[in-house]
């Protein structure tokens, strides 16, 4: 399906020649996931570039792949032993399965967002701090300055900045969630993976986490899975519609919503079926 | 009749449905009673364990009255005693006529005491069995007095006058004779105490010294001898001071005995205190027990060596067992591949925990003291040998060997441990390019520490009750020392050591007295238990922390 990169190059405007190397900031080939033991692909020869800086949400009927894409761009699907994985993911053109590739500073540079908040049992400043320790970074000063300024950049400094010493565990549910966005993004990743972040959470603080998906997207290419089509058409700048393992179609999002290409879009998102 | 038939069929039904929800209802009744007599049972049989334990074992201490009694003539030989009763016991007649006694008319059975004459060295047995019907006249003599002597048990008897030396410091019992022996034995104990310092510490250094010294080094012996000569004399007159004092004393039978103060620890006349000085007196005796050593062939004295083994034991084994189980349990969950081998691994693990405990300590003996421990000596000690250093049961091995025993408990606590362990917070980690073994060490291993500390828990009960390994691999009788000093390198791990649960085992049924050391048994019993519960509680309570820390993970 190379029109999808078409469609990319169209949104950004850059010239013609080698989008999926420049243009893009994720770029899948060919991509197929089999877990063993089930007859059908998970994923099955997806083609897709992921522009940098925008919003891209996946978005799809449950099982039909979104997930185990989105966990393939940081390769947390390296975890799952039954799994096999071919076709090829570039991270700035370069092979994140290559054999120079170091899996821990990939998932630096390729932040992940669950979808449950899962804070570790420490303090709220040392869940921040977790991914620079995890650098070997200790120095009392840079450790603040990166805490606050994640902390900010998730829209949680206000409310936490007196209880920096209490347990993460004793935030709200969104709290947390934006808590572990913090801890993400004080790693300085270049593209976040949002797995569902806000389907455990309640209305008020769901419309919290997209603003600050909105507020993000000037810093960080954003994917984002979700089950909420409302969701996806209010955050995202690009969709991707998946079912049983096939990307069906992607573009822009507005596109995609009012006018789709592909009749099964079309019958998901006017509520169908999904 | 038809009709009458009809309504019966209506009915039936119905009544057979209500007998039925009766009837389960009754089942679930019958359940939940048998569940709770099962509960009760087990709760009355823990507590009247303890119970019988703190009763028995603390009533040890109390001093209690010296009865005064007088006998029938023909009763026995000393138709006077003083003493202790011990114990009452209800014997048939029958059995009394058998022993050739007449117990005269009247009831089908008789009261019998047991008394504690104390006075081991004048020759009578120290506990006697009393008719209670032989008994004419029993009073409690306000100056009878009980001397706590370091030989030959308690002396009962009442006291008549102090000598200091050949001089009679005082004459005839009453305040000013109760003044000057507590004076004297003041002194006396100062001086043991000096005296013992002063054998234990430069005199044996210079001892040493001598014969460490080359033969030809003229000066140096003389020097050292000059010093030796010097201890000696200030050791003579230590021993002087010691020796000073004699008491005189009156026996219950009237006969008349000289006790050294060299060898009495404490005085008291037990039917004259007020009850503060009586508790005060309890306090003392219970304080002596857990913080002295063993006398007389563990029959007396306190049982400090013991408790320090007990606890030096249980304390090497856990640090011992902690890092080789959670180790253990973070590979087979962690990163063995799990299919076969580890499930074979972990039922072997498991049945660990089944095989007897004697084994382990044949293993131990067999392992860890011959082949290890020669092993270290040939390597180490060489210049040591044919003496073993490692080579024979001690501390370490002791340690080495309930480790393993208690391996099982820690890897499979630790394993669930780990099990519970969210993966979303492992992933988390992994997410923010954390490695395998940093996500484990940072993240995992603290949230799994509760469950260690519950393993830990288990593995410092079990080592602290287990007492047929440790005959093989290092409990002693009586150990000369405790396995630490202040000399290096302190801890003396290949040392001997004892236990408190082999002391219970060898005061109770290696002891030539075992009237003497009854009560010792549920003392020592007693302190075991308390000494397990404290080890426990500070387990618990530790872990009881860490799991609040990281309480509202589970939601």
């Amino acid at each position: 399906m190379p029109e999808h990169s078409i469609n990319v190059q169209a949104l950004r405007r850059a010239p013609a020649q080698r989008v999926s190397a420049e243009g893009a900031a994720l770029v899948a080939e060919r991509l197929s996931l089999h877990y063993e033991g089930s007859a059908a692909p998970a994923l099955d020869r997806i083609d897709l570039a992921i522009p940098r800086q925008r919003v891209t949400a996946f978005i799809g009927p449950s099982g039909c792949g979104k997930s185990s894409l989105l966990r393939c761009f940081n390769r947390m699907n390296d975890l799952i032993e039954s799994c096999r994985i071919s076709g090829s993911i570039r991270l700035d053109g370069e092979d994140i399965h290559g054999p120079a590739v170091d899996v821990a500073s990939l998932r630096r540079r390729v932040g992940m967002v669950f979808q449950a908040p899962n804070p570790f049992p420490k303090t709220v400043y040392e869940n921040v701090a977790y991914g620079l320790r995890i650098q070997g970074i200790s120095r009392k000063r840079a450790l603040d300055e990166t805490v606050e300024k994640a902390l900010r950049a998730a829209a949680l400094w206000d409310e936490v900045k007196d209880r920096l010493d209490d347990s993460a565990l004793a935030l709200s549910g969104g709290q947390q969630q934006r808590l572990v966005i913090a801890r993400t993004i004080a790693v300085e990743p270049e593209v976040l993976l949002l797995d569902e972040p806000a389907s455990s959470l309640d209305p008020i603080s769901t419309l919290r986490i997209e603003e600050l998906i909105y507020e993000l997207k000037t810093r960080y290419t954003i994917v984002i899975v979700t089950h909420n089509m409302q969701q996806a058409a209010r955050v995202s700048d690009m969709t991707a519609f998946m079912y049983m393992g096939r990307l069906v179609e992607f573009g822009e999002t507005d596109t995609l919503f009012t006018n789709p290409e592909q009749r099964q879009t079309e019958d998901y998102i006017t509520g169908r079926y999904g | 009749m038809r009709q009458v038939d009809v309504v019966e069929h209506a009915h039936r039904p119905l009544l057979r449905e209500r007998l039925r929800a009766s009837l389960r209802r009754k089942g679930s009744d019958a359940l939940e009673w048998l569940a709770a007599g099962a509960a009760a049972l087990a709760l009355v049989a823990v507590l009247g364990l303890v119970a019988l334990l703190t009763v028995k074992g603390l009533g040890h201490f109390w001093p209690g009255p010296l009865w005064a009694l007088e006998l029938r003539a023909g009763a026995g030989a000393g138709d006077t005693l003083l003493g202790h009763v011990v114990a009452r016991r209800e014997v048939p007649v029958a059995q009394l006529r058998e022993a050739g006694r007449d117990p005269g008319p009247g009831s089908a059975v008789r009261e019998r005491l047991l008394l504690r004459l104390g006075n081991r060295d004048l020759g009578a047995p120290e506990f006697r069995w009393v008719l209670a019907s032989d008994i004419l006249e029993q009073h409690m003599p306000p100056s009878a007095t009980v001397l706590e002597r370091s030989e030959w048990g308690p002396l009962f008897g009442y006291p008549l006058a102090l000598r200091d030396g050949d001089v009679t410091q005082v004459d005839g019992d009453g305040p000013a004779l109760r003044a000057a022996l507590a004076k004297a034995l003041e002194a006396t104990a100062i001086a043991r105490e000096r005296l013992r310092a002063l054998e234990q510490g430069p005199l044996a250094a210079a001892s040493t010294a001598l014969a460490r010294l080359p033969a030809n080094d003229a000066s140096g012996v003389d020097e050292v001898l000059k010093t030796l000569a010097q201890l000696e004399t200030e050791r003579r007159v230590l021993r002087a001071v010691v020796d000073r004092y004699v008491l005189r004393l009156a026996l219950a039978n009237g006969q008349r005995v000289e006790q050294p103060l060299a060898t009495v620890l404490r005085a008291y006349q037990p039917n004259a205190l007020a009850f503060p000085a009586r508790v005060g007196l309890y306090l003392q005796r219970l304080w002596d027990f857990v913080s002295g050593a063993p006398r007389e062939g563990n029959t007396d004295g306190g049982v400090f060596p013991a408790i320090f083994g007990t606890v030096a034991l249980v304390l090497l084994t856990a640090v011992l067992v902690t890092p080789l189980g959670v180790l253990a349990a973070v590979y087979l969950h962690e990163y063995a591949r799990q299919g076969p081998l580890t499930r074979l691994v972990r039922i072997a693990v498991n049945n660990l925990a089944g095989v007897p405990s004697l084994v382990f300590g044949v293993f131990g003996l067999g392992f860890f003291v011959y082949v290890l421990g020669g092993e270290l000596d040939s390597l180490f000690f060489a210049d040591r040998l044919p003496s073993p250093t490692f080579g024979s049961p001690g501390l370490l091995w002791a340690s080495l060997t309930l480790a393993l025993l208690t391996l099982p408990v820690v890897v499979v606590a630790t394993e669930e441990g780990l099990a519970r362990i969210p993966r979303s917070v492992r992933e988390g980690s992994l997410a923010l390019g954390a490695t395998r073994a940093e996500t484990l060490w940072r993240v995992v291993l603290p949230m799994a520490t509760p469950a260690m500390m519950t393993g830990l828990v288990l593995a410092v009960a079990r080592a602290a009750g287990e007492v047929a390994p440790l005959m093989l691999v290092g409990v002693v009788k009586l150990a000369p020392t405790l396995p630490v000093s202040e000399h290096f390198p302190y801890l003396h791990l290949e040392q001997k050591f004892m236990n408190l649960g082999f002391h219970i085992y060898d005061i109770g049924f290696h002891s030539p007295d075992p009237d003497a050391t009854r009560s010792l048994v549920f003392a020592t019993a007693f302190l075991l238990v308390a000494i397990i519960l404290v080890l426990n509680l500070a387990a618990v309570i530790l872990r009881h922390r860490l799991r609040e820390r990281y309480k509202s993970l589970d939601t």
